[in-house]
């Protein structure tokens, strides 16, 4: 697009400029047209776009050091083992994570999330104890509890939100009031909203009631910094095909004492030190939660992903994408018919909104002739949709590669957009 | 000032954006003897059918209501208008010609005892280049098929 070349963004105080057209050549996919204009990709909260550095890494690590990991007395599986393990050294340096045996990897967000809810929820839960979550979660961070409920009697509850789309904190206190609640498992961001959390408070919180609390990182774990021990989180997973990784690797940071505490989730190689018919020993953690070949590739691809973003620095990443998320919040609410889904104060590079002449599926459709992509639907987030009463949003989100005359397309075709469908 | 969309006047024609608008038969019957919902659990698409059919099972009324986007309100709202007065077996029929004419685009088996009828859904054509769209096309006539099934769901997906 025209214009990249111009686009300068001040960055946090630490960081470099970050230079968007430099940025934008890292990832090919940028240049690609779409119905004949420019491809302008505002669904990275879906999944975003990968850089040269990511996908380079993953194809060196295939031509020059693959094997299986943990198990050949040979180099080459040395030499992937050494790459397998520096990424889960990155991981815990990313997150600040007290000792790397504390990163399990799993093949998502989702897995991890899954992994406690087995783990904690059922190797360490009692009967007649309760999990709360609030109204915002993703569907990744119910279903599994309401397994959890279901299959062993867990008490499950949920913490309402403001009108606004922030946590309610007096809700969550009254909610953890009775002491039988054994983790609070919420959203550190909004994947429809865009609302960031208050973990640090939501953690004090919960501990002051004797509860754990898990942290679904999986947005904001791309869009700021995040340091488990100072939010004094129990449990915080996130995902690395959000954070410009591949697919198929998540991760889940858990504090020492709560993994060794916790049964496996899934049985298998690599997860015990010893087996016989009559009885396995598991290996020590963090491998006893990693059973089966795990996401090698997908780990390097992560390590890549992790080296790119702290390069340009997440304080300045953060910084980009406030200067997006005001510059998109100072022009769609006066495009007449356009109505964003919540206002929170603390909000990372997420929002929905609706158009009233047409519905969310409509305007995605519009949106894609003129090269936008945008998600349309209820983005994994039914009850969040079913708590502000509307059936379904459009969803902008955005990433380090964003620039600001994108943000001024989306406007624009939103207000052409609503003429067309009058 | 719409040229920035230009193109998308194949799929969204006038006849599309004014049932989409202002859908006939847009009510519940309640002589009704068949009814189905109609569910696209990713869209929010959402509609409940209702029918009222003879002794013999032909469609003497259709209705519906619900929430959705132009294209499945306009599929839904079109469709009433060409099922009423036909048997089970004809809406079946117009039902499977019309998947194959929101998939491909063309309606190789719509044949004579089909044209007229077909040629009214004709305008939905144009949701066969968008792949992702098809499901809220159809939507409606899933609904339909179920609800001559006596199933009370329907979904697309």
């Amino acid at each position: 697009m025209d214009g990249h070349a111009a686009s300068r963004v001040p960055a946090g105080a630490t960081g470099i400029p970050m230079d968007l057209a430099r940025i934008r050549a890292d990832f090919p996919i940028l240049s690609e047209k779409v119905r004949g204009k420019p491809f302008t990709f505002l669904d990275s909260g879906a999944s975003a776009q990968k850089p040269r550095q990511v996908i380079g890494a993953m194809v060196r690590m295939m031509e020059t050091a693959y094997a299986n990991v943990h198990r050949g007395a040979y180099h080459m599986s040395e030499r992937a083992t050494e790459a397998y393990e520096a990424a889960r050294g990155a991981v815990a340096r990313f997150l600040n994570a007290g000792d790397e045996r504390e990163i399990v990897f799993t093949k998502s967000s989702t897995e991890a999330i899954n992994l406690v809810a087995h783990g904690y929820g059922r190797g360490v839960l009692k009967q007649g104890q309760a999990v709360v979550i609030s109204e915002m979660e993703h569907h990744a961070n119910i279903v599994p509890w309401q397994m959890l409920r279901d299959a062993h009697g867990i008490e499950l509850r949920v913490a309402r939100i403001t009108d606004s789309g922030e946590l309610d904190m007096d809700d969550l206190a009254a909610k953890l009031a009775d002491g039988r609640v054994g983790l609070v498992a919420v959203t550190h961001m909004s994947n429809v909203l865009g609302t960031v959390t208050p973990a640090e408070r939501i953690a004090r919180l919960a501990h002051e009631h004797g509860a754990k609390v898990l942290f679904d990182g999986s947005q904001a774990a791309v869009h700021r910094r995040v340091d488990v021990q100072a939010l004094d989180a129990d449990f915080y997973v996130f995902t690395g095909h959000k954070l410009y990784g591949p697919t198929g690797i998540g991760v889940l940071y858990a504090k020492a004492a709560l993994l060794e505490a916790m049964p496996p989730f899934l049985g298998g190689g690599d997860m015990i030190s010893e087996v016989s018919f009559e009885r396995s020993v598991w290996a020590p953690i963090p491998a006893k939660f990693e059973a089966g070949t795990p996401p090698i590739v997908e780990a390097i691809g992560l390590h890549a992903a992790i080296d790119y973003v702290q390069a340009i620095g997440m304080a300045a990443i953060e910084a980009h994408e406030r200067a997006l998320v005001d510059r998109a919040m100072a022009k769609l609410p006066h495009i007449e018919g356009v109505t964003l889904l919540g206002r929170a104060q603390d909000r990372g590079g997420v929002f929905a909104f609706s158009l009233d002449t047409a519905h969310a599926h409509d305007v995605a459709t519009l949106l894609d002739r003129v090269g936008i992509a945008v998600r349309s639907g209820r983005h994994c987030a039914e009850p969040l949709h079913a708590r502000f009463g509307v059936e379904s949003t459009c969803r902008a989100s955005f990433g380090l590669y964003t620039t600001p005359e994108e943000v001024d397309l989306l406007a624009d075709a939103l207000g052409q957009a609503r003429e067309f469908f009058r | 000032m719409t040229d920035l969309f230009g193109d998308l006047r194949d799929l969204y024609q006038d006849v599309i954006l004014d049932h989409g608008r202002k859908p006939r038969n847009f009510r519940r019957l309640d002589d009704a003897t068949l009814t189905s919902r109609g569910d696209n659990p990713m869209c929010g698409d959402r509609m409940e059918l209702f029918l009222k059919t003879a002794p013999d099972g032909a469609i003497l009324d259709a209705a519906f209501q619900g929430r959705g986007c132009a294209i499945s309100m306009a599929s839904a709202s079109l469709m009433t208008e060409t099922v009423k007065g036909k048997s089970p077996g004809q809406a079946r029929r117009m039902g499977d010609a019309f998947r194959g004419l929101a998939m491909t685009g063309t309606c190789p088996d719509c044949g004579e005892a089909l044209a007229d009828d077909m040629e009214r859904l004709a305008p939905l054509s144009g949701v066969h280049e968008f792949p992702s769209r098809v499901k809220c096309a159809t939507l409606a006539w899933h609904t339909l098929n179920a609800a001559l099934d006596g199933a009370k769901e329907a979904s697309s997906e």
